[in-house]
């Protein structure tokens, strides 16, 4: 029964990451991903999947799919079916259910996040009604593929498991929400694993509206500088297996991390706009960090949102400096959108995997496009790949409608 | 009004609001349940097309609204509209106490198919010219558009969840508002069920079964750990999302979200999603046949309003038990493609 619930443990269960998948422009998989934020590498490069001639901006971060999907449960007839979000979503998910080494059951969870699921699908069968209104050519298999739950059915069914969806639409912050709701799911005792995530495809419709809103950089991305103009869209997918500690060491799996804190607040400032001096941002990382028990100094890397818009990066700026205080000066800061750009509903949830590479392989990665650091900042921002001793980081992320989340993670030894 | 101090894990409703083809507010609902009758279907105009769709749509507000003056809400499409009046129906005189900070508010937004208006708008410039696609429209496409307007109306800083999925969400958002409020992380939780027509999902639909009639508006459930309503109705379980993706999974499905709710007894209601469609209902029919209480289809009446419309048949049958006319209700949802889900009320 969802409800009543059964007794939360006490004290709560530890979360602990057995798995972990990442698309992004840098590439497919773990491996390929860590080597281009190590390296900080810069994956920006002209559109090719829509017409950008009469768009202000014509440069995104596109991921390029292999080839071929990995094998599945899925048959041929389905997968030919699966829009560009459910590949990247099916990519990131299956490199985390290999890594974790989970068998196939019908009790898990599956939390993600995602600001337009399969919206390829829905302007093509826009595009299709306008244009030849008789034909239904194509068209049921569209509406029936477009909507998220039926592309984290797929993904079940990809797998082999069964078990609750649950889908978080939080703008920006979907993916970092998504992967706070699986960490209480397991903490509140209501399952001892979860599959969570994020993803999004880059559409010509979410591109078109950030460029309508003059959101997009002209230049080049270069979050938290003085001279930054803008963002870069881009499109990717992370997925995570979660599942508490004492279930991982029982079947002896390899852990990647943990994750320890979880803040989500609402800026009620403006639907696209947050508050000048960030408070919903000062509110989710002040939350974070109480739940996972730790202050501030002791976060030895903060993976910011830092978007690269004017507006978002000021407000983050003065959060973050409100937050940590008089330990700001300490605490390395960095937007890995900076090389993949801001990846919606995937970017909390890229950036979790992010945090964990950083922890586990003791490095930072940097805001490889920055030239000239914001004096607003009274933190040091990484700007060249560095090594670190890192114990716990946090991440960030912020999205229209105010949507707020930050997520503290640990180091696993 | 007494207030009856709730038991560790007792989840109250405490409001309840709707905005429907039957007008805006849950009396005109109550009244077009009563009357039990299908509302008059209105013709919407499907460009290409000389044949209209035929849909139940919300009718305009008298009067308007004043919520609708506010800054944020003057350009929204209107399900932004239609959650704001459900949500500030449920909760009342609470709606101050938010304002002024005295009551931590957690909100829970349901949608299927979302800001589907502005959506459809925003890609139409974009294909006329990207470069004139108003800045304006865009924002307001975003799912959790809606949430957040009446987060800025409410000056509601606390947890802000939009959830997407087929109509057994909303039962879904139900049970996560009871565990933000047992898990005291907020002191009231708002949970809302939208959608708004369109030609565009009324033509999808069209595509799946030629005489589903699509309909829109919302509705919103306000819940506590306390009651301050007499009689107060207790949230009493919510089964577990059962999922499928065939017809066969579907029946299955539906029996075993029927085999979690209490077996009921002639005294009892059932709010159903039968929408006297037998292709689309059988697999509902066939795990209730055993029921032996009152029956109400609020989807039959309404149409199918996605999101929107659990929400109305939570809403519907709260209503039943705030007005006496049952000691319990019990909610059944089989949704259109992910999940079936049922949840039980009860008169504490």
């Amino acid at each position: 029964m969802l409800f009543p619930r059964k007794q939360p443990p006490v004290p709560p269960p530890r979360v602990v990451v057995t798995g972990a998948g990442i698309v992004t422009p840098l590439g497919v998989g773990w491996k390929a991903n860590a080597d281009g934020f190590r390296a900080g590498r810069v994956a920006i490069r002209p559109v090719t999947l829509f017409d950008v001639s009469r768009q202000r901006v014509k440069a995104s971060g596109e991921v390029e799919l292999p080839p071929a999907l990995p094998d599945t449960h899925l048959p041929a007839r389905q997968v030919r079916r699966l829009d560009r979000a459910a590949k990247l979503m099916l990519l990131a998910a299956h490199e985390a259910w290999q890594q974790s080494g989970w068998k196939p059951s019908t009790d898990l969870p599956l939390v993600l996040g995602t600001t337009s699921g399969g919206m390829s699908l829905g302007q093509d069968y826009y595009r299709q009604a306008i244009h030849t209104p008789d034909s239904h050519r194509r068209q049921p298999t569209r509406v029936l593929h477009y909507q998220a739950q039926r592309q984290a059915i797929d993904l079940s069914d990809a797998l082999g498991f069964g078990g609750p969806i649950i889908l978080i639409a939080n703008a920006c912050a979907s993916g970092a929400n998504a992967i706070g709701h699986a960490w209480e799911l397991i903490r509140n005792g209501r399952a001892q694993r979860a599959m969570t995530g994020g993803y999004d495809a880059l559409s010509q419709l979410v591109f078109a509206g950030f460029d309508s809103l003059q959101a997009l950089s002209p230049t080049r991305c270069r979050p938290f500088d003085t001279r930054r103009d803008g963002l870069a869209i881009g499109e990717g997918a992370a997925v995570l297996t979660l599942e508490t500690l004492e279930h991982s060491q029982r079947r002896g799996a390899i852990i990647l991390g943990e994750i320890v804190g979880y803040g989500t607040a609402t800026d009620a400032h403006h639907l696209t706009q947050p508050h000048p001096q960030g408070d919903a941002a000062f509110a989710t990382m002040t939350a974070a960090c109480q739940s996972a028990g730790v202050s501030p100094r002791q976060i030895g890397y903060l993976n910011a949102h830092g978007t690269g818009t004017p507006l978002n990066d000021s407000a983050e700026a003065a959060a973050i400096n409100r937050w940590a205080g008089e330990h700001a000066a300490k605490i390395p800061v960095s937007s890995t959108k900076s090389g993949i750009g801001h990846l919606l509903g995937a970017a909390g949830a890229v950036e979790v995997v992010i945090c964990l590479m950083a922890l586990g392989e003791q490095w930072l990665p940097p805001t490889s496009t920055l030239e000239t650091p914001d004096p607003l900042c009274a933190f040091p921002l990484v700007q060249k790949p560095a090594k670190a001793q890192l114990e716990y980081a946090l991440t960030n992320s912020f999205g229209f409608g105010g949507a707020n989340a930050s997520l503290v993670l640990r180091r696993w030894e | 009004m007494k207030v009856l101090s709730s038991e560790p894990e007792n989840i109250f409703i405490d409001g309840i609001g709707a905005v429907s083809p039957a007008g805006w507010g849950v009396l005109p609902l109550r009244e077009a349940l009563a009357k039990g009758e299908p509302l008059p279907a209105k013709e919407l105009a499907r460009p290409g097309w000389a044949r209209p769709l035929r849909v139940r749509s919300v009718p305009p507000p008298s009067p308007r609204p004043d919520f609708m003056t506010h800054p944020r809400l003057r350009r929204t499409s209107p399900i932004t509209q239609y959650a704001v009046a459900a949500a500030l129906e449920a909760l009342g005189d609470d709606a101050a106490r938010v304002r002024n900070g005295s009551l931590r508010l957690g909100i829970v937004l349901c949608v299927m198919t979302g800001c589907v208006n502005y959506s459809r708008r925003f890609y139409d410039e974009t294909l006329k010219d990207p470069a004139t696609a108003s800045p304006l429209v865009f924002p307001e496409t975003v799912f959790n558009a809606p949430a957040s307007h009446l987060a800025a109306l409410l000056g509601a800083t606390a947890l802000n969840y939009t959830l997407l999925g087929d109509p057994g969400t909303f039962l879904q958002g139900l049970a996560l508002a009871a565990d933000w409020l047992l898990s005291r992380r907020v002191d009231g939780c708002l949970v809302a069920g939208a959608e708004e027509i369109d030609w565009l999902t009324a033509d999808a639909y069209r595509l799946f079964a030629r005489k589903i009639i699509l309909s829109d508006g919302a509705g919103a459930i306000y819940l506590r750990r306390q009651s301050h309503t007499a009689p107060s109705v207790r949230l009493h379980c919510i089964s577990e999302p059962h999922l499928f993706s065939s017809k066969k999974q579907r029946a299955h499905a539906a029996q075993r979200m029927r085999a979690e709710l209490p077996a009921g007894n002639p005294g009892h209601l059932l709010c159903d999603g039968i929408q006297n469609l037998p292709n689309i209902d059988a697999q509902e029919q066939e795990a209730w046949q055993d029921w032996p209480g009152a029956r109400l289809s609020p989807r039959a009446i309404l149409g199918e309003g996605l999101a929107a419309v659990s929400a109305w048949q939570c809403v519907a049958a709260i209503d039943a038990l705030r007005q006496r006319q049952h000691p319990a209700a019990s909610v059944s949802v089989v949704g259109c493609n992910e999940q079936a889900i049922g949840a039980h009320f009860v008169i504490s």
